[in-house]
């Protein structure tokens, strides 16, 4: 299989790059200067593609590649690969679910607990000598607070099951109702944040759910509510999100997804009602590579004629 | 405020930035409050607390013999904390003070406080949140993984509300739960170990959650440091004086152990400087218990105490004083 040219789109994890460099003919998009130069040389060997997040295979590069077979994705996120012209052209498309849902929830209540209890202004109050002069104001608690979550998957679920150990009303919107669900469906994002303390985005990026997160759902969320968003920048409308907390009609807002990464809003920088992460939701060593072992295997899998370990497409 | 001689009179201390109960102590019963003389208080307290039968302390005030001795008709000391290390207990065992704590006022929020600062030292939250303010996300982009949390094994010292506060939270993790406390409690399902330094050696993670006595004073010593591990986590939300600090220091800044969450320290707000400069730490300023929520249920169980004692009627939460 040494002859396969695998294109990894950017870096992602060198863990990931060893292991295809061992099985393929691993071509490193990022090193090259001239990428329409280089995807004319290299055209007719590279028959699989990998991305994650930040870079996929949208339809001008499946164009380019006509010998293009697989797009696997070191993500379970799909926003960055046009799945109609996969569909059309029969290229097969993985993805990394499940193995990833339990670290972005996870992270999705430690930043609800960091942002609601200030833990990243505390650590700053205590290393700049702060704490010398007086005690750390009051913060607001956790438990019992109500947590509304857009989309109600395998992370949305997640995400739910930790906070009811908080004892946490849970609160959810989604196309459809889920019928064994004991939770609380709201049929519109606005009313959903209108009843929530908590509004936590976690539904795929289409375009339906562009900005699902608008002026009106944040002013419905209000100066007392707080948004968690662990899905993808775009999902919120960040212009409509930075008024809103520079001018205290939001109470707060925990991110670690933007719009254009790794670009963040500098007014964001000097409030303390916010927490900012650098898109680490699935970024522990034990899923990184577990993801990039679905990666490997599924890629294995498609050239030696076998099932795909996760398809999609 | 209530002024009626019968209404019984009531020693309060506490900090002025403390007086959360001020206000609703003064609506049930006659406050005397330390915080109006500029007298030293030896000299307040003779002057006036002699007959006061109950003493509330806000904040961290040692109630010491020498103290006790000035309130000669103390039948009652209503503590506004769950911790009662500044007590002197066997001098009030000796007088006849009964004294009562905040028993589970914080607990909803010191447990939710261990679990945040438990996902804040393993996903790097703090040092995330710098990257990005400082520049450096866009400046060099990556980032450096942290360890998953999910699934842990996570050892807790001490099972009390508090303790099993953090283990109910954790449960939601899938983490892996066990325990050691003075002795083991037939009702709790998780695993037990009969001393600290194998509940060390068998989990990833030691959460703090005892009291401060004269047996646990340093129990986290150099042993069981070395017995967590490199990539262990102390997350510690008790006493400082729980952990011997200046070996912790250096088990941190060497990497005997692999990080630590601290909100409690042992000469607060002394916090050694050595830590300011570490990534794989995480510092609060005594801060588990310090919400609204938190301050209403204290109010609530000190009013309850103190009302329970002066209609005759047993107490809510005394202490053992033994």
């Amino acid at each position: 299989m040494e002859s396969i040219g695998v294109l990894m789109m950017c870096p992602m994890s060198s863990y990931l790059e060893n292991e295809l460099q061992k099985r393929f003919n691993l071509l490193r998009f990022w090193t090259s200067p001239e990428k329409s130069v280089f995807l004319e040389t290299h055209r007719n060997s590279i028959r699989a593609v990998v991305g994650n997040a930040f870079a996929g295979a949208d339809a001008q590069l499946i164009n380019d590649l006509p010998k293009l077979e697989i797009v696997s994705s070191f993500s379970v996120g799909l926003d960055k690969i046009d799945l109609g012209i996969c569909k059309d052209k029969g290229i097969r498309v993985t993805n990394t679910p499940d193995v990833l849902t339990e670290d972005v929830a996870d992270l999705a209540i430690g930043l609800i607990i960091a942002l609601l209890r200030r833990l990243c202004e505390c650590d700053r109050y205590v290393r700049s000598g702060k704490w010398k002069q007086g005690d750390f104001k009051l913060t607001t608690k956790f438990s019992g607070k109500s947590v509304g979550i857009i989309g109600l998957g395998r992370i949305g679920t997640a995400i739910a099951k930790r906070a009811e150990a908080f004892s946490c009303p849970i609160n959810y919107y989604s196309r459809t109702v889920k019928p064994d669900v004991a939770y609380k469906y709201y049929p519109t994002v606005v009313d959903l944040a209108k009843n929530s303390d908590i509004l936590v985005v976690a539904c795929p990026l289409s375009d339906e759910t562009r900005h699902i997160v608008n002026r009106q759902v944040m002013d419905a969320l209000g100066p007392k509510g707080v948004l968690i968003n662990i899905g993808r920048g775009p999902h919120v409308d960040e212009q409509e999100l930075v008024k809103a907390l520079t001018e205290g009609r939001l109470g707060g807002a925990a991110l670690d997804v933007f719009e254009k990464e790794p670009h963040v809003p500098e007014e964001l920088f000097g409030l303390e009602n916010v927490v900012l992460l650098p898109h680490v939701g699935s970024g522990t060593v034990e899923t990184r590579n577990a993801m990039a072992d679905l990666v490997v295997g599924n890629l294995e899998a498609h050239f030696s004629g076998k099932s795909l370990l996760t398809p999609v497409v | 405020m209530a002024g009626a001689s019968d209404t019984p009179l009531v020693l309060l201390h506490r900090p002025p930035s403390l007086d959360f109960m001020d206000e609703i102590l003064s609506r049930n019963f006659r406050i005397l409050n330390t915080d109006t003389s500029s007298e030293p208080l030896p000299i307040f307290l003779s002057r006036h607390a002699s007959s006061a039968r109950a003493f509330v302390v806000v904040g961290r005030f040692f109630v010491t013999a020498e103290i006790l001795s000035y309130l000669p008709s103390l039948q009652l000391l209503v503590c506004g904390s769950v911790g009662f290390d500044h007590v002197d207990l066997a001098e009030c065992k000796r007088r006849g003070v009964v004294v009562t704590n905040a028993r589970n006022a914080f607990s909803d929020d010191v447990a939710d406080c261990a679990v945040g600062l438990l996902i804040s030292v393993l996903r790097r939250i703090p040092a995330g949140d710098r990257f990005i303010r400082s520049g450096d996300w866009e400046k060099y982009g990556e980032f450096r993984l942290g360890s998953k949390v999910s699934g842990k094994r996570v050892g807790i010292l001490g099972f009390g509300s508090i303790g099993s506060f953090v283990a109910k939270r954790l449960e939601g993790f899938d983490c892996v739960i066990s325990y050691n406390s003075r002795s083991e409690k037939p009702s709790v399902p998780y695993r037990y170990y009969s001393d600290i330094l194998s509940l060390a050696a068998n989990n990833d993670v030691l959460v703090l959650c005892c009291s401060l006595t004269e047996q646990t004073h340093h129990i986290v010593n150099r042993e069981v440091m070395e017995s967590l591990g490199k990539d262990g986590v102390i997350i510690n939300v008790g006493r400082g004086k729980l952990i011997d600090e200046k070996e912790m220091v250096k088990c941190l800044v060497d990497g005997v152990i692999g990080g630590a969450g601290l909100d409690v320290f042992e000469n607060e707000p002394a916090v050694p400087e050595e830590l300011f400069g570490l990534e794989n730490v995480v510092l609060s300023p005594h801060s588990g218990v310090a919400t609204q929520g938190s301050l209403d249920n204290v109010a609530e169980i000190t009013l309850a105490n103190l009302k329970a004692f002066f209609s005759n009627r047993p107490l809510l939460s005394p202490v053992q004083l033994d």
